[in-house]
């Protein structure tokens, strides 16, 4: 059974339909890629699985139980986490204090799974040392680089520590060695267990990190499969070349 | 005795009713109006532009007192005053909007500290008004305050038809500027897609700030409104300020046809509670509809 | 500092400021610091939403007058010792802070701020048209010359709102540096990074919103006694909506302190003004110093002093 399935997932805004019947699943401990030219709907099917939009129809199945209806608290309590495609860091925390939230009010939130506040602390340390981000612990985001930032975003995902990670664009604006840096970053996440969907413009990345790439254009899907195949799927390439 | 009266079988009871029920309505029109024309300016600013300025009744309360002034000074029309004070609340607002965008919008802040800002601005312009006018209350004079027109049972005051006009007028001006000209839907466009519009090579400061210089206008000729229909003391602004923000969600933010239709409904529920309640109720009206639609349909009528 | 130590700390204070006031033998000292206090309270209290979560209340006057009403009400029932009237004008404000919260702050933060000024509106319409309490003539609140123990009442009341600073400000202290402090925080800096990370924010709206009206018609439960003739107009009156957001503003709204020293310079600020020039100047003063600061120092005298020793560390 697929960690999450998105069936006939449809949403409009006023008149504008942004994803129209999506049918997606991503079995556990996937990679999998998501493109499509902008305004396809990619960023408003991570709002739909995440709960920051309602769907109009079809429903989202995670983990087994459907959770339509839940809020997107309690669907990262369940283990979906997200990072934000303009990074979203809590301004007035800090670095350290940014991981401290999704361990309180998610780890902790969760049924007999109590952590201490050494133990907080302890993980936070982890997370810090995993990105790279151990020696700005109590420096604000407002004193952080571009990918130090996109780093933070996605280690605050994972403080959360999920079962399926969301990643929206996290390497926009950066440099090569970066984008090498943060896919590299991804799989040791993937290793260690986690499902990742990448949202992603930057293919070099996509093609590098993903098991099976999905493409979305103008709100319909038109590929899921492996990434050479669809790479090479005619329909995809009069998509990207019509862009 | 009308011919309705007549009409119907309970006789004397009914006909007062009747009579009460059918004048209530058209005051609750005619008091639309005057919603409408105070409410335009927020439907812009806070509808179009999503700026809460809660400050909108004291530009609207100076606007009653610049009207108030002149006219009793040399008994020119407040209608008329209004329309020549317009290019100067023009200015006012852009300037009101240079600042709230230096000190606020630019930096993220308008949550709190521009609510602030507008909040700080409402009292001070009460305050300001109070010492120099005291708190007794002001009127204008003109022709059409008094006489009345009466068809059959209905009464028509002039005093309430004419600011009623105007109003509709203002509001067909405001229309046609926004659907029909260049800068108008760039206005409606800014609130949508920044983007476009930059590439349109129109600057979406600028045409804020414009729009926001027009929604102080209107305050001008809604204050002059205001002042005809009943007399004003430093303190009304604030009895206004749950009707314009009820007004603009129950109309649907950012559709102008919406806020008339709001102003209007909220007139009549107004009116009708005024009349067979009693007066003192009608302030917490205001605040029902603004709950019940926040709760039921937040979109709004009209609502984009 | 844990709140074990805190708490004794800032009851001796509390207790040498009653002393203090009790060596300038002036009862105008009490009646003055009555004020002041009451301001702590209020500021405090809305802090705890306002500055913490980032959602404003315009209408600070009705959680007051609330508490103010609720002890009229009883009052005529049956005359009840202070501290139970507190403690229920808290619990009013604070079910009527919860209700109007769990209508409004599912929508933006805009729509809550109006709708707590036009609550404060319809609830003045509602207690002007409602004779048991006095309507729009007022209600005589009679209080007796001398409490046991204290001596004259007006210092047994200074007593009782000194205990509410105190609790007040534990309780804003306290909320800062535990959980929930963080939720508040995340909530004010981008509630849908929060909510992704786990936080419930409606839930801890909710709470702030309680909590800080609860406070508030805690404040305004004693003021019938202190001002012995209650009318709307008094009760509803402008400078508490001004107040209770220009002293956090203005003190600085990220810490417990900011409310205090708001309150403090402003509330003496005033008493002076009042005294001197008129009480209309009052609140033009405090709006314009409102303005003045949300502008220029949008953080604060705290902010200020934070900035000045950031600086000097460098």
């Amino acid at each position: 059974m697929p960690l999450l399935e998105v069936s006939a997932l449809s949403k409009r805004f006023g008149g504008f339909v942004a994803l129209d019947g999506i049918d997606f699943a991503v079995a556990a401990g996937e990679r999998v890629g998501l493109i499509g030219p902008n305004g396809s709907g990619k960023s408003t099917l991570v709002n739909c699985v995440c709960g920051t939009l309602a769907n109009e129809t079809g429903t989202v199945h995670f983990d087994g139980a459907a959770i339509d209806g839940l809020t997107t608290h309690e669907r990262t309590r369940r283990g979906i986490a997200r990072s934000f495609q303009l990074p979203r860091p809590f301004v007035t925390l800090t670095v350290a204090d940014n991981l401290r939230v999704p361990l309180l009010y998610t780890v902790n939130a969760r049924a007999g799974q109590t952590l201490t506040p050494a133990e907080v602390d302890a993980r936070c340390a982890e997370l810090l040392a995993l990105v790279g981000l151990a020696d700005k612990a109590t420096r604000l985001p407002r004193d952080l680089t571009q990918v130090e930032m996109r780093k933070l975003e996605l280690a605050r995902a994972m403080a959360a520590d999920p079962k399926l990670l969301m990643a929206d664009e996290s390497m926009a604006g950066l440099s090569h060695s970066e984008v090498d840096d943060i896919v590299g970053l991804l799989v040791r996440l993937n290793e260690r267990g986690i499902t990742i969907v990448l949202i992603e413009h930057i293919m070099r990345a996509v093609m590098q990190f993903s098991q099976r790439l999905v493409v979305l254009v103008s709100g319909k899907k038109i590929a899921d499969g492996k990434p050479d195949a669809v790479i090479r799927d005619p329909e995809v390439e009069r998509a990207y070349i019509g862009q | 005795m009308t011919t309705a009266g007549e009409a119907l079988p309970w006789g004397e009871l009914l006909d007062l009713s009747f009579d009460l029920v059918i004048n209530a309505l058209i005051a609750g029109i005619l008091l639309g109006g005057l919603y409408a024309a105070v409410t335009l300016g927020v439907s812009i600013s806070f509808g179009i532009l999503d700026i809460v300025n809660i400050a909108h009744p004291a530009f609207i309360i100076l606007g009653s007192y610049i009207a108030y002034i002149v006219n009793s000074r040399f008994g020119l029309d407040p209608i008329l005053i209004s329309i020549v004070m317009l290019p100067a609340f023009y200015v006012l607002g852009a300037g009101v909007y240079q600042i709230y965008y230096e000190s606020f919008e630019r930096r993220g802040q308008e949550a709190l500290r521009g609510l602030s800002f507008f909040f700080g601005l409402l009292f001070v312009t009460e305050v300001m008004l109070i010492l120099v006018f005291g708190v007794d209350y002001r009127y204008v004079e003109a022709p059409y305050i008094g006489p009345s027109w009466h068809i059959g049972v209905m009464d028509f005051p002039l005093r309430m038809v004419v600011p009623c006009v105007a109003a509709l007028v203002l509001f067909a001006a405001l229309e046609l500027f926004m659907s029909r000209t260049f800068l108008g839907r760039a206005i409606s466009a800014v609130a949508q897609d920044q983007l476009a519009l930059r590439l349109m090579a129109a600057s979406p400061i600028r045409i804020k700030r414009i729009a926001f210089g027009i929604s102080i206008a209107t305050a001008a000729v809604a204050g002059a409104l205001l002042i005809i229909i009943q007399p004003v003391e430093p303190s009304v602004g604030r009895e206004y300020i749950g009707r314009v923000f009820a007004i603009c969600v129950l109309g649907g933010l950012g559709s102008l046809p919406g806020t008339v239709i709001g102003a209007m409904l909220l007139g009549i529920l107004e009116s009708f509670t005024a009349t067979f309640y009693g007066p003192s109720w009608a302030p917490a009206v205001a605040f029902g509809v603004l709950l019940l639609t926040l709760a039921v349909r937040p979109a709004g009528l009209l609502g984009r | 500092m844990r709140t074990r130590v805190f708490l004794p700390i800032l009851i001796a204070a509390a207790a040498l400021v009653f002393l203090g006031a009790r060596l300038i033998s002036n009862d105008y000292v009490f009646f003055a610091g009555y004020t002041v206090l009451q301001f702590v309270v209020l500021a405090t209290a809305w802090n705890i939403l306002g500055g913490y979560t980032g959602y404003v209340n315009f209408g600070s006057a009705a959680f007051f007058a609330l508490g103010a009403y609720s002890t009229v009400f009883l009052h005529k029932l049956y005359p009840m010792p202070i501290p139970i009237l507190i403690v229920v004008g808290g619990v009013v404000s604070g079910i009527v802070g919860l209700g109007m919260g769990y209508l409004t702050l599912r929508l933006r933060g805009a729509f809550f701020a109006i709708a707590t000024l036009a609550l404060a509106v319809v609830l003045q319409t509602l207690v002007v048209n409602w004779d048991y309490v006095g309507g729009s003539r007022g209600a005589y609140i009679i209080r007796p010359n001398e409490v046991a123990l204290i001596g004259p009442y007006i210092q047994y009341l200074f007593v009782l709102m000194l205990a509410l600073a105190v609790i007040a400000l534990t309780t804003a202290r306290g909320i800062e540096r535990s959980q929930l402090g963080y939720g508040f925080a995340t909530i004010r800096d981008d509630e849908l990074a929060a909510e992704a990370c786990g936080v419930p924010t409606l839930r801890l709206k909710l709470v702030a919103t309680t909590l800080s009206g609860a406070l508030m018609g805690m404040a305004g439960a004693p003021f019938p006694y202190y001002i012995g003739y209650l009318q709307p107009s008094s009760a509803f009156g402008l400078e508490y909506a001004v107040n209770s957001i220009a002293m956090p503003m203005i003190g600085g709204t990220t810490s417990w302190v900011g409310p205090l020293i708001g309150a403090i310079l402003l509330g003496s600020l005033q008493q002076y003004v009042t005294v001197t020039i008129s009480s209309s100047v009052n609140v033009l003063v405090v709006g314009a110093l409102l303005i003045l600061f949300v502008i220029i120092a949008p953080n604060g005298i705290v902010g200020l002093v934070q900035a000045r020793l950031h600086a000097r560390r460098k």
